[in-house]
C-alpha cells in the first residue's frame, strides 16, 4: 500500500497559492481597519546637517490633516541605546526616528504627517516646509581606503576573519603563477516588491496590533514594546503575508516606528507606507572593495591565497558581514591571510542581504579563481576539483557533508562544459561572441531554537503553528508537508499558521536557517502529538496498539500502525472520537544538538555554469543559459526549492549585469532611487535557467538533514556570468555590473 | 574645510486647500461601485483605501513595476498612473473578479501549477497583464511573451514560472507556442 502522506521531498504546490493568486493574503498595508488614519514620511534631502526648524503650522490648518510629527514635538520616549535594539542590530547606537535634529543621512525620515486620507497625507507632506543647516559629508568610499578600521563590535553571527596560516606572502611570491587584481560593486538595495508598510490598529484598552512588513514579528515586538514601554499583551504583530524581504525586514524598519507612535499619541488606527524612493533609505549591501592574491604550484595546486574587503558603514553603527572568511574554507590552501576592515560614511547603516558576505566575497574569490586558472593554463573546474577542501581549515573540523565535487561534475555534465574552447572568443554565434564561464560557492548550515504548537481536533484536523515567516520561501507549504508526514494525516487536513507574535516564538527568518529550525520544531511537536495519541489510542477498546511503544508505530495514511504488521492499525480521526476530548494539544521547542555539531563544519555549496552572448559590435550582454548545482542536504519540496534557486539565479544576472545603487556625492544621495533606474531583471533578460539538486545525507545538522536554500544558489552566479563574458569576449571585468561601457 | 549652509524644502505661505470629494461610480468586477472620492485618487488607491479591493497590489507608485495591473474595458493599465474619476463608465476588472480560491481563473490556477510566484506580491499584477496579453493576441512565441510580460517586475525573479504558466494558458486556447 503506497503510503501517500509522505509529502516530504515532493514537488508540492504552494499552500498559500490560491490566497496569493486571486488576491485575497493580506500583506501589511491591506488590512483595512475601521477609523484608519494615514501617516506620511517626509525624507531628508541633505546628507548631514542640522534641523532648524520644522513648519508644522500651515500644513496643520490643513482640513483633514490630524498631526505633523518630528523631533520637535514626539513623546519622551525610551532614553537608552539598548532599548532600540533589535536581534541583529550590529554594535553602536541603533538610529531612532525623530529623536533629535541631527541628520545622519540623506532620506533621514524627518517628519510624519497623518491626515483622514491618504491623498492629504501626501499632499500634506509634499509641502511640509523644513530648514536645515547642511554640513559637509562623505559618501564615497574611494577616499576612505587608507581609513579602514577592524571592527570592534560586530553583530550576531559575524565571525572575525581566522588569523593567517603558513607563509602567505612568502609562498606567493614563490608561486610558479601569480596574480592580484582588485574587485569592486556599487551598493545594493533589497528592493522587495511590496514597500515597507505597517498598518497598527490601535484598541479601546490602549493594546495595539502591528500588521507590520518584518521577517521576524518577535524582533519587531520586542523592539516596539521597549521604545514605547508596552507589555508584550499589549503590543501583538502579525505578519501573515509578505512581499518579498531578502534581508531588508530583518530589523525593525523605521515605518513600524512612526506608524506605532503616530496610533498611540492619536489613539487611533494609523497606516504608514514608504514610497518606492524611501525603500533606499534604510539598509543596502555596502560598496565593497575587495583585494585578492593568489598564487599556485607547479601542479595546479594553491600556494597561497590572501582575500581583503574594505566596505562601508554608517557613523552610528558598525555593520559587518562575513565577506572574506568563506575563501579560507573553500578551497585547500595552507598558506592563506585575510583581512576585513570597515570605513564609516555618511549613509544609513547596510543590512544583511541575501547571502551577506558570502555574495560579496564569492565575487572577488571566484573571478580570481578563473583569472587564476586563466593564468595557469587549467580548466576552471579541473582548478576547482585540484584544490578540493576535504576538511574546513578555517575551523580544522570536518565537513558534516559535502558533496560539492558532484555539484562540479554534474553541472558540468548537464552544461555541456566538455565542449568548451578554453580560449577567449573562440566561440561564436553568428555576430555573438559566445563565452562560458563557471564558479562556485557556499553557504552555512544553521539550526536555531525555534518553538512550535499542534492542535489536532475531532474532525481530524491539524493545525500547527509558529510564529516564524514566509518572505516567499514556501515555509507555510513546507511545514505543512512536515507535519502532514510525522503525523500520517492528509496535507489538505494540515494547516500551518505563522508571523503573529500569538504563537510561540521562532527566530528572525533569514540566514536560510528557517526550514532547519522551525521544520525541527515542527517535526518535534508532532512526534509529541503523536505520543498522546498514541495513548489515547491504546485506551480504546480492544486497541490493537495496546502493548506498542512510541517507536514501534508509525502514522501513516490517517492510521496509527504498528511497524512490522501495518494490518495492526487504528485511525487517528476515530482515536479523538473515542477519546471523547475535543481537541488534543501539543507544545514543544527544538534546540540543536550543540555536541554533535560543534564536532563539524556544516555549509551547503554549488556550482553554477553560465552562457553569455555578447553582441560584437554593441557589447549587449545575455544571460543565455545558466546551470546551477546545489548541495544543500535534503530538499523538503523540489517546486518552491527550485523556484528559491532560480530566483537567486536571477539575483545573480542582476547583480552581474545590471545591478546597482548609485550615489551623487555631491548630494550624499542615492540617484537612482527607483524601479526605472534601479535595474533589475525583467522576463524578457531570462532565458534557460536549469537547476539541479545533489541531495545529501546528513544528520548532524538537524534531524531533518536540511540545510537551507534561500542563500546558497545566489552564490557563483554574478562570478560565473563575469568569467563567461571574459570568455566571450577577453575583457576582465572587475568591477561589477558588468556594462557596456566596460565592454566597448 | 567646513562649509555650511541653510536649505529649505517645502512650499511657503499658505497652502491651498485639498480638492473636495464627490461620489464617482465605477463599475469594479461587474459591480457598480459608487466611492467618495477626490478627483486625485488614483484609480489604485480608490481599489486599495476605498472599495477594499487590496488584491491590485502597489509596488511604486509610479507606473515602474505592474504590480498594479488591472484590466479597463480588457486592456492592460497601471492603475497607479490613472486617476479614478477617469474611469467611470469603464469597466474595471482586478484579479478579484477573474477567479476566486474556489473557482480559478485558468492563469491563476497555471501560476499556482508553475510556481510562477514566491512572495505573490506581483502576481496579480502579473496575471492581470497575461490576461491582457491574451486579449491583445499578440503571444505567439516564448519571447513574445518574455518581452510582452516585461512590464511586470517580480524581485524574487519567478519569471521561468511566469513563462511557463502563460504559455500554457495561450496553448490551450490557441495555437502552440513557437519556442
Amino acid at each position: 500500500m503506497s503510503q501517500y502522506t509522505n509529502y516530504i521531498g515532493k514537488p508540492t504546490n504552494r499552500v498559500d497559492g490560491p490566497a496569493k493568486v486571486t488576491g485575497a493574503a493580506k500583506y501589511a498595508a491591506e488590512f483595512n481597519v475601521p477609523n484608519l488614519a494615514y501617516g506620511v514620511v517626509v525624507s531628508s534631502p541633505i546628507a548631514k546637517g542640522k534641523i532648524i526648524k520644522v513648519y508644522s503650522k500651515p500644513v496643520l490648518k490643513i482640513p483633514g490633516v490630524l498631526a505633523v510629527f518630528s523631533h520637535e514635538n514626539v513623546p519622551n520616549l525610551a532614553w537608552f541605546d539598548r532599548n532600540y535594539k533589535d536581534d541583529v542590530a550590529p554594535g553602536g547606537s541603533p538610529f531612532r526616528p525623530l529623536h533629535d535634529n541631527e541628520v545622519k543621512f540623506s532620506q533621514q525620515p524627518i517628519a510624519l504627517v497623518v491626515a483622514d486620507t491618504f491623498e492629504v497625507a501626501r499632499y500634506a507632506a509634499s509641502i511640509l516646509e523644513i530648514e536645515y543647516e547642511e554640513e559637509d559629508h562623505e559618501t564615497d568610499i574611494e577616499l576612505k581606503r587608507t581609513e579602514g578600521f577592524m571592527p570592534g563590535r560586530g553583530k550576531s553571527g559575524w565571525m572575525p576573519p581566522p588569523p593567517p596560516r603558513g607563509k602567505p606572502d612568502k609562498e606567493w611570491k614563490k608561486a610558479a603563477h601569480r596574480i592580484e587584481h582588485e574587485y569592486i560593486h556599487g551598493a545594493q538595495h533589497h528592493n522587495p516588491m511590496e514597500m515597507f508598510a505597517t498598518t497598527t490598529e490601535y484598541h479601546p484598552d490602549g493594546s495595539i496590533t502591528a500588521y507590520d512588513k518584518t521577517q521576524g514579528v518577535y524582533n519587531a515586538q520586542q523592539y516596539i514594546s521597549k521604545i514605547f514601554g508596552l507589555s508584550k499583551k499589549q503590543a501583538r504583530v502579525v505578519t501573515e503575508y509578505m512581499g518579498g524581504g531578502f534581508g531588508s525586514g530583518l530589523r525593525p524598519q523605521y515605518q513600524l516606528f512612526m506608524s506605532v507612535m503616530a496610533a498611540l499619541e492619536l489613539k487611533r488606527s494609523v497606516r504608514v507606507t514608504l514610497t518606492r524612493q524611501q525603500m533606499f533609505s534604510f539598509g543596502h549591501r555596502p560598496y565593497t572593495l575587495q583585494y585578492v592574491k593568489l598564487g599556485t604550484n607547479p601542479d595546479g595546486t594553491l600556494a597561497a591565497l590572501q582575500h581583503h574587503a574594505l566596505h562601508e558603514t554608517s557613523r552610528f553603527e558598525e555593520y559587518t558581514e562575513n565577506v572574506v572568511n568563506w575563501s579560507g574554507m573553500l578551497y585547500q590552501c595552507d598558506n592563506v591571510k585575510l583581512g576585513y576592515q570597515l570605513a564609516e560614511l555618511d549613509v544609513y547603516t547596510p543590512l544583511d542581504m541575501r547571502a551577506p558576505g558570502a555574495a560579496t566575497g564569492s565575487i572577488a574569490l571566484e573571478i580570481a579563481m578563473d583569472e587564476m586558472a586563466f593564468e595557469a593554463g587549467l580548466d576552471p573546474v579541473d582548478f576547482r576539483i585540484r584544490n578540493y577542501a576535504e576538511t574546513d581549515q578555517n575551523m580544522k573540523k570536518p565537513f558534516s557533508s559535502k558533496r560539492l565535487r558532484d555539484c562540479y561534475h554534474q553541472g558540468a555534465a548537464k552544461f555541456g562544459w566538455e565542449k568548451r574552447n578554453p580560449r577567449p572568443r573562440s566561440m561564436r554565434d553568428g555576430n555573438m561572441l559566445v563565452g562560458w564561464g563557471m564558479a562556485g560557492g557556499v553557504w552555512d548550515a544553521t539550526q536555531k531554537k525555534s518553538a512550535a504548537k499542534a492542535t489536532l481536533t475531532a474532525d481530524g484536523r491539524l493545525e500547527v503553528s509558529s510564529a516564524t515567516s514566509d518572505i516567499g520561501t514556501g515555509t507555510y507549504t513546507i511545514m505543512t508537508q512536515i507535519a502532514a508526514q510525522y503525523l500520517g494525516l492528509p496535507i489538505e487536513a494540515v494547516t500551518f499558521k505563522l508571523g503573529d507574535t500569538d504563537l510561540p516564538e521562532a527566530p528572525l527568518e533569514g540566514g536560510s536557517w528557517t526550514a532547519a529550525s522551525v521544520g525541527t520544531a515542527v517535526k518535534n511537536v508532532c512526534e509529541e502529538m503523536g505520543k498522546k495519541l498514541l495513548k489515547q489510542a491504546q485506551k480504546m477498546k480492544g486497541s490493537p496498539l495496546k502493548k506498542a511503544k512510541f517507536d514501534d508505530v508509525e502514522f501513516v495514511n490517517g492510521q496509527i500502525r504498528l511497524r512490522l504488521d501495518p494490518d495492526q492499525a487504528v485511525v487517528i480521526r476515530d482515536v479523538l472520537q473515542a477519546s471523547g476530548k475535543e481537541k488534543l494539544e501539543a507544545e514543544t521547542s527544538a534546540t540543536p544538538n550543540m555536541l554533535k555539531q560543534m564536532q563539524h563544519s556544516m555549509h551547503s555549496h554549488n556550482a553554477v555554469f553560465a552562457e553569455v552572448k555578447v553582441d560584437e559590435d554593441l557589447g549587449t550582454v545575455h544571460v543565455t543559459r545558466v546551470v546551477n548545482a546545489v548541495a544543500a542536504g535534503r530538499i523538503l519540496n523540489l517546486k518552491t526549492a527550485r523556484s528559491q534557486v532560480l530566483g537567486s539565479i536571477v539575483w545573480g544576472i542582476s547583480m552581474a549585469l545590471m545591478e546597482e545603487t548609485i550615489m551623487d556625492h555631491k548630494f550624499g544621495r542615492y540617484m537612482n532611487h527607483n524601479y526605472a533606474e534601479y535595474h533589475i531583471p525583467v522576463n524578457a533578460d531570462v532565458r534557460d535557467l536549469q537547476v539541479l539538486f545533489v541531495e545529501e545525507e546528513d544528520e548532524v545538522v538537524n534531524p531533518l538533514g536540511v540545510k537551507g536554500i534561500g542563500e546558497i544558489g545566489l552564490l557563483g552566479v554574478a562570478a560565473a556570468i563575469a568569467n563567461a563574458v571574459f570568455h566571450a569576449t577577453g575583457k576582465r571585468v572587475r568591477t561589477l555590473p558588468v556594462m557596456i561601457d566596460k565592454l566597448l | 574645510m567646513s562649509t555650511s549652509s541653510t536649505t529649505k524644502r517645502g512650499v511657503m505661505g499658505a497652502p491651498a486647500a485639498p480638492p473636495p470629494t464627490s461620489t464617482v461610480t465605477l463599475n469594479i468586477n461587474g459591480v457598480d461601485t459608487r466611492l467618495q472620492l477626490a478627483p486625485w485618487t488614483s484609480l489604485l488607491d480608490a481599489l486599495r483605501e476605498y472599495a477594499d479591493l487590496t488584491g491590485t497590489k502597489k509596488g511604486c507608485d509610479h507606473g515602474q513595476c505592474g504590480a498594479c495591473t488591472v484590466l479597463v474595458n480588457g486592456k492592460r493599465v497601471n492603475s497607479c498612473l490613472t486617476l479614478a474619476v477617469m474611469q467611470e463608465g469603464n469597466e474595471i476588472t482586478t484579479i478579484e473578479g477573474l477567479g476566486t480560491q474556489e473557482k480559478l481563473h485558468p492563469l491563476q490556477q497555471a501560476f499556482i501549477d508553475h510556481d510562477a510566484f514566491q512572495c505573490g506580491y506581483c502576481t496579480p499584477g502579473q496575471i492581470c497583464s497575461a490576461v491582457g496579453l491574451i486579449n491583445e493576441g499578440k503571444a505567439h512565441t516564448e519571447d513574445e511573451i518574455r518581452e510582452l510580460m516585461s512590464g511586470n517586475l517580480c524581485r524574487c525573479g519567478a519569471y521561468v514560472g511566469i513563462l511557463n504558466a502563460v504559455k500554457e494558458v495561450v496553448d490551450s486556447r490557441s495555437n502552440e507556442v513557437k519556442r
